[in-house]
């Protein structure tokens, strides 16, 4: 492969095709606004995808999908972790020792694997199955306060340090929603008491100058809410699966339904 | 004080392709390390000190200290010992083919184990689903390596790491979605060969005839036809 000056890469063009309401995208218009990086940004109709975010992500079909003098990048986490390798020399997301970056990846895979789904959870149930879904998530919030006081994270006060990193990025890009459903469904999620330091942490996190430029005014995120948290109760009939899948990814459009979980049989390998 | 020996020890269980990937790329680049397997019945108290969110294997500890999940396990690796004296590098230098590996290695993590476990788990109208969608993710991989050498082009690589495993599961899979693997995906059929003559993929991959054994084993185990 023919090795371009970085220079000349880092000038092209960036264009990012995101959702306004979608986490996922805030994550990267975040992560380039740190950097200080201007790009372009279009705004996709999830019900009704462009053929170039199409041509762009043929595998997945979502956004965001950041292009970068022509050639696209998909999935929010890898696309971080593109622009510290593109951008070395600027605020970089990722610590630079080798054991760091591996718990700051491992966090971030449990946001998106375990939290952000919990959540989602909550939000697309009711009743029985939503007390559960609740003490799912606050068993999760458990596990990062945790870490906060004692671990991987003690005496920080923010997830990279005294500056915002990857982790910051992947998890506070998303923990606005918690405000949000806590007003939508009428259920406490981020406990001041139960949880002061991941509290104290997502206060610090939303007062930066670059997150307030990106997370979208309250009100439009209450409106989308409760808009997507009425059609999912519509739904709660017809199937919960659906309901948890479209509600997994809040700021997606009504998605197709995830197929069906497998057998409840546990293969632990 | 026990887990806190010096060097890598990795907690495994014999068959798990996650595991695989971290013995890889430990012998891609000539790193000694101790083998512990698990009991994954009655998982061991070092396993569930060292990985006490997930509970599960791979783990790696370099001087007592865990690193989780596999290809975070991977990257560790590569970072921690990076490409020099003739050990490789498992992840290319220019950004975006990093971040090409990347996606792969996460499409296969999202994708085919979970299909590759419904597959044999599941029948009638379910397994029908499955077996549909696994030749989806075998023809998409297909069409990802094209006509290179290896995901990540002329050299082996991260992306390779990551689903090389996989490899010895086709013939499970074949077996119980009732496709020939080589005749729908030939170059991944002809990459996965090649794979298997590097010794690092040779020596720690579980031949495919066991992997079946396996799953007929955990079949009979939970009632399954």
């Amino acid at each position: 492969m023919e090795k371009t000056p970085e220079n000349a890469s880092q000038a092209a063009p960036l264009k990012l095709f995101g959702s306004w309401a979608s986490s996922y995208t805030h994550r990267v218009q975040l992560a380039l606004r740190l950097k200080g990086l201007e790009f372009e940004y279009a705004e996709e109709d999830l019900g009704s995808k462009s053929n170039e975010l199409l041509r762009h992500n043929p595998v997945y079909k979502k956004v965001p999908v950041l292009v970068h003098g022509g050639r696209a990048l998909p999935e929010s986490v890898i696309i971080l972790q593109y622009l510290d390798d593109a951008w070395p020399e600027t605020r970089p997301l990722l610590p630079a020792d080798a054991f760091d970056r591996a718990l700051a990846r491992f966090w971030c895979h449990f946001a998106d694997d375990k939290l952000g789904p919990a959540v989602g959870a909550v939000f697309a149930s009711m009743g029985e199955d939503q007390e559960a879904a609740v003490r799912q998530v606050h068993e999760n919030l458990a596990l990062i306060e945790a870490e906060l006081r004692d671990g991987a994270f003690k005496g920080r006060r923010f997830f990279g340090g005294d500056e915002v990193g990857l982790l910051d990025v992947v998890l506070g890009c998303g923990s606005y929603w918690l405000a949000v459903f806590e007003e939508v469904t009428g259920v406490r999620l981020v406990d001041a008491d139960a949880f002061p330091l991941f509290h104290a942490w997502l206060r610090d996190f939303e007062a930066l100058d670059e997150v307030r430029e990106t997370i979208p005014a309250v009100d439009r995120l209450l409106e989308y809410a409760r808009g997507v948290r009425h059609m999912l109760l519509g739904l709660a009939g017809a199937g919960a699966a659906a309901a948890s899948a479209a509600a997994a990814a809040p700021a997606e459009a009504p998605a197709a339904p995830a197929p069906a979980p497998a057998a409840d049989i546990a293969v632990d390998i | 004080m026990a887990g806190e020996k010096k060097g890598l020890q990795l907690l495994d269980f014999w068959v798990s392709p996650f595991g695989q990937r971290c013995r890889i790329a430990l012998s891609e680049k000539g790193l000694p390390y101790e083998y512990l397997e698990q009991d994954l019945g009655n998982k061991s108290e070092l396993l569930l000190r060292s990985n006490p969110v997930h509970k599960k294997i791979p783990v790696l500890l370099h001087d007592g200290r865990p690193v989780c999940e596999s290809l975070i396990i991977v990257q560790y690796i590569d970072e921690a010992f990076p490409g020099k004296d003739g050990k490789p590098a498992l992840l290319p230098a220019d950004p975006y083919a990093r971040a090409q590996a990347r996606f792969w290695a996460d499409y296969v993590d999202k994708k085919l184990y979970d299909c590759g476990t419904r597959l044999w788990k599941l029948k009638g109208e379910a397994q029908q689903q499955a077996r549909k969608e696994m030749l989806e993710i075998l023809r998409t991989l297909d069409g990802a390596l094209g006509d290179g050498k290896f995901f990540g082009g002329e050299a082996f690589g991260f992306a390779d790491v990551a689903i090389a495993p996989f490899t010895a599961w086709f013939l499970t899979y074949e077996r119980h979605g009732e496709f020939s693997v080589e005749e729908e995906c030939p170059r991944l059929v002809a990459w996965a060969k090649r794979c298997g003559e590097r010794e690092s993929v040779a020596k720690n991959l579980t031949p495919p005839e066991k992997v079946y054994e396996f799953i007929c084993g955990m079949k009979k185990r939970f009632g399954i036809e």
